[in-house]
């Protein structure tokens, strides 16, 4: 490790910035809900790169603790998504979001 | 070499010289054997290779929906093992209280474990 | 502290925090009955007796009820207090907006267990889910941490969107779960993000009490850099919490879930999740950081004017029912945002502001259970009857049903001697004493044109000749039980309303 300590949690946070506006980006712009989940989970993890940058910060655990909780609500929030895409998918073949339009007014 | 640039900085520059000197390197062999070699493409030739077996159906071949149920299960499981190892490595800081929480945490999993055995989805259909 | 830097061999006992298991039964009644039910129905060979699910969850929603008016009780004579090593808190508003939902948790067991009879679906799966969903709207109302907050917002939130996709014969039900689940979850990485900030900026996610982001904000002159990222950490937080209360411009998901989900789930979604987040709004933000008030109040007050005023102008142009008790139920968030508009501005009118929010997500709570109770029953078999057209002639083939309606719809739209009228009357006024004039007069204007969808129905029932098509409606004990008990509810808050604002007013005051 040579000289990685001129790597601020800045840096990481900068990083965290970004991924979380590509995830938000992807959300808004894709359609298949399957790369709109991978988004989503991609804002998440984002978060929790920010969540451990600023427990780094302050030296508190609670920061990185937090990192525990949010992996493991996205995991049930995955499982829930890939459930209910499954079950629309064994009655249609393709899972699109804008195929899936009957509820519109 | 300017000076202001930081340690950092300078530690990378190498993890970019050696980064494009290997690309150089395996353009350079390739290209020379694409301009060598002599170039008589057939079916058979052009085939991906899977040990002599003549390849079946398409690279993007869809799985069976079977398998997806226990994927599931196995990512949320899995997921919630993220909490014991911390509480494992601080057992004895936690001492009774701790156990005791972690029994209950693991007792409302294997309720969940319950219900999906129950459910049949551990079963092989 | 510092474990992130200490080696691991620490052999000082920890100190665990203080459970306070007493105070934690309404949660751990509504727990266990949503384990017993799930593992106990899979565990018996031909599932229990038809009912009897829908009995265990109604006894446990007035088992948590029932406590938390015995805490409610100990508050008084011992005051608020922290749970869980400060990580939740019993106090006046935790505990009423807490019987609200459970209020809201006895409706729907009610008349779901009918609906699901009716849509010959068997399915413990669907009261478990409920009780889980009461459980982290209890939760994120009682919460002193953004994590543990967090955690109550996604307990309630996953077991919402498998509600909403839980009629596994209506394509348009899998639809409304999938899509509130990817702006559920969307949202809810907006509020998470914004945690984080808060996090980067004060060093801790606690809300109020000792070291917390309040006391933190009071003590410290916070330089530029941490101010800029705590106002946007706010901002992200209001983001995700005016998702899920559905304030225009976060509303666009909840036209199409409400109307996609089953009816009694879209009547719970209406009930227990706003009032739950809308609990979290009032804790999170309002209470913990009045210190950023001047920064956070002008969101509110946008925020509340766009939902005031699309609200009740769209609702206006639908032809589905369910879709336009959708947008009166956006338009009554936006009544609420009033509320807490109100309670912004601290002080003497700021504890009338909240009372008049905790009052309104009551009596919005039981009204909006009662109504969707009706729209369940005319939505007769396959739950597909909701257009304005299958509410024509009610009122002579069901008198009684369509008074109810009537009652209840009268209510939304703020007619006098209804508790409806009431909660309109107190968040106005809560505006006009902080001195809120433009947003209330906006309110005002809301309601007269909000009323016109609500006549729309009524003149529908009572007014236009039915068509003869279509099975009658008929009308099961548990639904009728549920409409019986909104009605009553309705009136007599309508008629004396004295005692449960002294309630809402008395447990504003009763701060942790």
């Amino acid at each position: 490790m040579i000289a990685a300590a001129d790597v601020t949690p800045t840096w990481y946070l900068l990083l965290a910035a970004a991924l979380f506006a590509i995830g938000c980006t992807g959300v808004l712009v894709r359609r298949n809900p399957l790369v709109m989940f991978m988004c989503i989970e991609l804002m998440l993890n984002a978060v929790n790169l920010s969540f451990v940058a600023f427990s780094r910060t302050y030296l508190d655990i609670k920061g990185q603790t937090t990192v525990f909780f949010v992996l493991v609500v996205a995991a049930a929030e995955v499982v829930v998504g890939l459930g209910i895409v499954v079950a629309i998918l064994r009655r249609r073949p393709s899972a699109n979001a804008d195929d899936i339009a009957e509820l519109k007014g | 070499m300017p000076t202001d640039f930081s340690s950092f900085l300078r530690g990378w520059l190498t993890v970019a010289i050696f980064g494009t000197l290997g690309l150089l390197l395996a353009g350079l062999l390739l290209g020379l054997s694409a301009l060598v070699r002599p170039k008589r493409p057939t079916v058979e030739k052009s085939m991906a290779y899977e040990s002599g077996v003549d390849p079946v159906g398409d690279g993007w071949s869809q799985s069976q929906i079977r398998y997806y149920i226990f994927a599931l299960l196995f990512v949320m499981f899995d997921v919630e093992a993220v909490f014991i190892f911390p509480w494992a490595t601080q057992l004895e800081r936690y001492a009774g209280f701790g156990l005791v929480e972690m029994g209950v945490f693991v007792f409302v999993l294997l309720l969940g474990l319950v219900y999906a055995w129950r459910k049949g989805v551990l079963r092989w259909v | 502290m510092h474990l992130l830097l200490s080696p691991m061999q620490q052999t000082d006992k920890l100190i665990s925090p203080s459970v306070n298991w007493g105070s934690l039964t309404p949660l751990l009644v509504l727990l266990g009955a949503g384990l017993v039910l799930l593992v106990g129905a899979a565990l018996s060979a031909r599932g229990w007796a038809k009912g009897l699910y829908a009995t265990l969850t109604a006894a446990a929603a007035v088992a948590a009820g029932v406590l938390q008016f015995v805490l409610w009780n100990s508050t008084v004579h011992h005051g608020p207090k922290s749970l869980v090593g400060e990580a939740l808190v019993v106090d006046g508003p935790s505990l009423f907006i807490g019987i609200s939902i459970c209020a809201a948790l006895l409706l729907a067991a009610l008349v779901t267990d009918d609906y699901l009879r009716r849509e010959d679906i068997d399915s413990p799966e669907v009261y478990g889910l409920y009780l889980m969903a009461a459980l982290g709207g209890l939760v994120m109302a009682a919460s002193n941490d953004l994590i543990v907050l967090f955690l109550g917002l996604e307990v309630l939130s996953i077991a919402l969107y498998v509600l909403a996709a839980s009629h596994r014969k209506r394509i348009e039900s899998q639809e409304a779960g999938l899509k509130y689940f990817i702006l559920g979850g969307f949202s809810s990485a907006f509020f998470l993000y914004g945690v984080a900030l808060v996090y980067g900026a004060t060093g801790t996610t606690r809300l109020r009490g000792p070291e917390s982001i309040k006391t933190a904000l009071a003590l410290t002159v916070e330089t530029d850099k941490h101010r800029a990222l705590l106002v946007v950490g706010v901002a992200l937080l209001l983001v995700g919490l005016a998702f899920k209360v559905a304030a225009v411009p976060f509303h666009s998901w909840t036209p199409d879930v409400y109307q996609g989900a089953p009816t009694p789930v879209t009547g719970f979604m209406a009930s227990a999740a706003k009032a739950a987040a809308f609990g979290a709004l009032l804790r999170s933000v309002v209470l913990s950081m009045p210190e950023l008030r001047d920064d956070w109040r002008p969101a509110i007050w946008v925020l509340a004017i766009l939902t005031l005023v699309i609200g009740s102008t769209l609702a206006v142009v639908q032809t589905n029912v369910k879709r336009m008790l959708a947008y009166s139920s956006i338009s009554h968030a936006g009544f609420i945002l009033v509320g807490i508009e109100a309670a912004a501005h601290g002080g003497e009118s700021g504890d009338r502001g909240i009372a008049s929010v905790l009052f309104y997500v009551l009596t919005y709570a039981v009204l909006v259970s009662g109504t969707f109770a009706v729209s369940t029953l005319v939505g007769r078999s396959g739950d597909g009857a909701h257009g304005l057209d299958s509410y024509r002639g009610l009122g002579r083939q069901r008198p009684v049903l369509a008074l109810a309606l009537a009652v209840f719809l009268l209510a939304q739209a703020g007619v006098p001697l209804t508790s409806g009228f009431v909660a309109k009357f107190s968040v106005i006024t809560a505006a006009a004493d902080a001195s809120s004039y433009a947003i209330a007069i906006i309110a005002m204007l809301a309601a007269v044109i909000g009323a016109f969808l609500y006549l729309r129905i009524i003149v529908s029932m009572f007014l236009e000749d039915g068509d003869a098509e279509g099975e009658r409606v008929s009308i099961p004990f548990g639904t009728g039980a549920a409409i019986g008990i909104s009605v009553a509810f309705t009136l007599v808050v309508g008629f004396f309303p004295g005692w449960l604002l002294e309630l809402a007013r008395d447990a504003a005051t009763r701060l942790y």
